[in-house]
């Protein structure tokens, strides 16, 4: 077995700009359901959102690599909006439903080739991030050490990406110790209870709903600007991989969101060159290397569910913050 | 790069061709278009312009194989009753990449692709001889990679004219096509919404439920056993499965007090694994049912015809429901359900064993998605590993539009759902039928949250 190969993809997956990007789809995850309770099983929708956002804008609208990434976000912004206004009166496993739903509408609306001049169709789009790329300040070069080694183009997104996940991090951390942190944790635990106060609850999630959103639109514009945007990136599986992330880390923490991408894109890389290569060695029985390469997702699976079911609060997350009222 | 500048203008796409690599041949860029005759004449006039092109820029026009250098090869052979047909068109797209064949004097062709990604494969009907026409799957067909680098992917080709129909006629095909979809879609959401009513729990691992139906009709009749004996062996099997389900994970959990957002992301991580476990065995690739190809078809009036498989489709379904209803209209057992389903508590203080209905509601879940599943092999057709995740959507929209929690309601939803996604495609790209399907959902819960027959009190 290449011990070596092994490790470098592992190392790898800790500094990629993929989980970067996964860490704040999963923030904004946090904030709808950790510390709101929204049950948002759409946040593929989202990054698909922000992700198309700024590719078309500045595909087709021709913005610059700053406006492109405000188009993002507005359009994930409108995006929650339209979400939001027949969801958010409906209990906890309706939004689940109508979500997931959307999210399914807005992926298929891509893949649709009516508007492929815009949106590529199943073939996506590329060269969005041209702009982006005539702006890096690093000259061409190799960049990093051991494992971790990028080329200019690489090193410049994986800069911005934790440039944006740190800002976030600061915002949501800050914006969960103000009152109005503590006015949606109240909504979380006992939505009447808050609305007895006078407290405008659907506006507080509205809000909740556009913050949380912009942030994994963002992520998901992070998500596809090392490569290519396409619809079968946004899978409904995307969001589960974002759910078990965020379950992992802890969904009711700040920090968590990104302890839990780590780990899962470390997991990922570890268990996707360790399973084929344990095939290889006749290890797994009569498993291809192919074969095993699918286990790794069924090992995602079993995680959710021990999870949810023997620690639902998350590696580093309180017992007593999270306790799935609803 | 500078060789497709031409090509580029002619495409008018923003994008720069993703590739660089072009080996052996004329490779062509075509705008992708759903299939219909108008749009097939474009993308022919836009493929003679570009072979044009091809020529002027001094490559041979087309060739019966391309892109050998490829690791991946897509090929086939193409033959009427064993007649080979030479010089028909053969177009691979995807992922970035177009490339174009036609047939030799033997009927075959074969396709190098850069990645080992799904692709659509068209077949240009004009370059049939006269009165032969593809007979199944249309035209243009999406194919998927096994685990081999190699797929070999044959049309079926007989005579019939093209496109003969009327647009009324079209339409009263795709009626009959919507009540068939519609009546396998309300086997698996009376289940869906049945475990719903009972344990208050939206089940998304009910489309691996529909997904085991097949399989297991597949692995039966793979093992020899008899179509007619492998059906009702496949259907047990899936109560058996929800039986295992219910009795493995969800009493378990019900009995430690687990919350329902829990156990509902438990079902999630479930819909994954039991995904993952079939793509593992089963792979990537799309397999096929004995009979689900080449099903006769039989004329009903003037050009409808329905095939003999959605004949005994919907007379199965049929039955099943019907049988179903006086089972739950009539039986002890069917009101102790509605009973659970209208009010658990009061149901056990009236002396009703609560689990046992459980344990029933999902063995009767579990056996009505698996006929589901088998039913809807059948009807796209082809079984994969991602089918049940690809259909839960359109079953819990079923679910909501009747009312969840509701029988009767979740069959009249399948029926709404299923004929507005087949006749919708009358009137906008039929890629966005399934759209709209999911579009009416959530405008239901806007104005009627509680569904067609449920009761306000539900949504809470």
């Amino acid at each position: 077995m290449d011990w070596n190969s092994l490790l470098v993809n592992t190392a790898q997956a800790l500094f990629s700009p993929v989980t970067v990007a996964f860490a704040m789809a999963a923030l904004g995850l946090a904030v709808h359901f950790g510390f709101v309770g929204l049950l948002n099983f759409g946040i593929a929708g989202f990054m698909a959102v922000g992700a198309y956002g700024y590719a078309i804008s500045s595909l087709t609208f021709g913005f610059p690599w700053w406006a492109a990434f405000l188009a993002s976000m507005v359009a994930s912004a409108l995006f929650a909006l339209l979400m939001g206004i027949p969801t958010l009166q409906l209990r906890g496993d309706y939004l689940a439903i109508v979500t997931i739903a959307a999210a399914e509408i807005i992926r298929l609306l891509l893949l649709s080739t009516t508007w492929i001049k815009t949106t590529g169709s199943a073939d996506g789009l590329v060269a969005y991030a041209d702009d982006f790329r005539s702006v890096n300040p690093f000259p061409p070069g190799a960049y990093g050490f051991g494992p971790w080694s990028y080329t200019a183009n690489q090193f410049w997104v994986l800069t911005l990406s934790l440039v944006m996940l740190a800002v976030c991090l600061l915002f949501v951390w800050r914006l969960v110790k103000s009152p109005w942190g503590r006015v949606v944790k109240g909504i979380r635990e006992d939505e009447d209870a808050v609305r007895a106060l006078g407290k405008n609850v659907f506006a507080y999630k509205m809000q909740a709903l556009v913050v949380g959103g912009v942030i994994a639109g963002l992520g998901g514009a992070l998500y596809v600007m090392p490569t290519s945007a396409n619809p079968m990136l946004f899978a409904t599986s995307l969001t589960f991989f974002v759910w078990t992330a965020l379950l992992l880390g802890g969904a009711a923490t700040v920090f968590g969101p990104l302890l839990g991408a780590v780990i899962f894109w470390v997991l990922q890389a570890f268990l996707g060159s360790l399973l084929p290569a344990l095939a290889d060695l006749g290890v797994l029985g009569a498993l291809s290397s192919a074969q095993a390469g699918s286990l790794r997702f069924v090992l995602v699976g079993i995680l959710l569910i021990v999870l949810v079911v023997i620690r639902p609060q998350g590696l580093v997350g309180d017992k007593r913050e999270l306790t799935f009222v609803k | 790069m500078k060789k497709f500048d031409v090509e580029d203008d002619v495409r008018e796409l923003p994008a720069a061709p993703s590739f660089s690599r072009v080996a052996g041949g004329t490779v062509e860029f075509v705008e992708r278009s759903r299939p219909g005759t108008l749009s097939r004449l474009a993308k022919a006039l836009l493929i003679s312009l570009l072979a044009v092109i091809g020529v002027f820029a001094g490559a041979p026009a087309f060739a019966d194989s391309v892109g050998e250098d490829y690791e991946n090869q897509i090929s086939g052979n193409v033959k009427n009753e064993g007649t080979p047909l030479e010089g028909v068109r053969i177009i691979v797209e995807g992922n970035g990449y177009t490339a174009e064949v036609t047939t030799d004097a033997e009927g075959k062709w074969s396709i190098g692709v850069p990645e080992a990604g799904p692709y659509d494969i068209s077949l240009v009907e004009d370059t049939l001889p006269e009165g032969v026409a593809v007979i199944e799957g249309g035209a243009t067909q999406s194919m998927e990679w096994g685990y081999s680098n190699r797929v070999v992917w044959n049309f079926f080709i007989g005579e019939g004219e093209r496109n003969p129909t009327s647009q009324f006629d079209q339409f009263l095909m795709r009626i009959f096509a919507g009540l068939n979809f519609g009546l396998l879609l309300g086997l698996a959401a009376i289940g869906l919404s049945l475990v719903f009513g009972t344990t208050a729990l939206p089940n998304f691992a009910h489309g691996e439920m529909v997904t085991a139906g097949a399989l297991f009709t597949l692995f039966l009749s793979a093992l020899g056993i008899p179509l007619l004996l492998a059906f009702p062996l496949a259907v047990a099997l899936s109560a058996g499965l929800g039986w295992a389900l219910d009795r493995g994970i969800w009493f378990p959990l019900r009995k430690r007090g687990v919350g329902i957002v829990q156990m509902m992301i438990v079902s999630i991580g479930l819909s994954l694994t039991l995904r993952y476990v079939t793509q593992a065995f089963l792979g990537g690739g799309t397999e096929q049912l004995p009979g689900a190809l080449g099903s006769a078809e039989i004329n009903l009036f003037r050009t409808v015809s329905l095939s003999v498989n959605d004949i005994f489709s919907m007379g199965i379904s049929l039955l099943v429901l019907v049988g179903f209803a006086f089972w739950l209209l009539r039986s002890k057992m069917g009101k102790a359900t509605r009973a659970v389903s209208d009010n658990a508590g009061l149901a056990a203080a009236s002396g009703i064993d609560v689990d046992r209905v459980i344990r029933v509601v999902w063995i009767l879940a579990g056996g009505l998605a698996g006929l589901a599943g088998i039913l809807w092999a059948y009807f796209r057709p082809g079984l994969k590993w991602d089918m049940g995740e690809k259909i839960l959507l359109f079953i819990f929209a079923a679910g909501v539009l009747g009312g969840l929690g509701t029988a009767f309601g979740a069959l009249v939803g399948a029926m709404i759902v299923g004929l507005l996604i087949e006749t919708s495609a009358q009137f906008i790209p039929s890629d966005l039928k399934y759209v709209g399907a999911l579009v009416v959902m959530i405008v239901v819960l806007l104005f009627r949250p509680q569904g067609i027959l449920g009761r306000r009190e539900r949504i809470g």
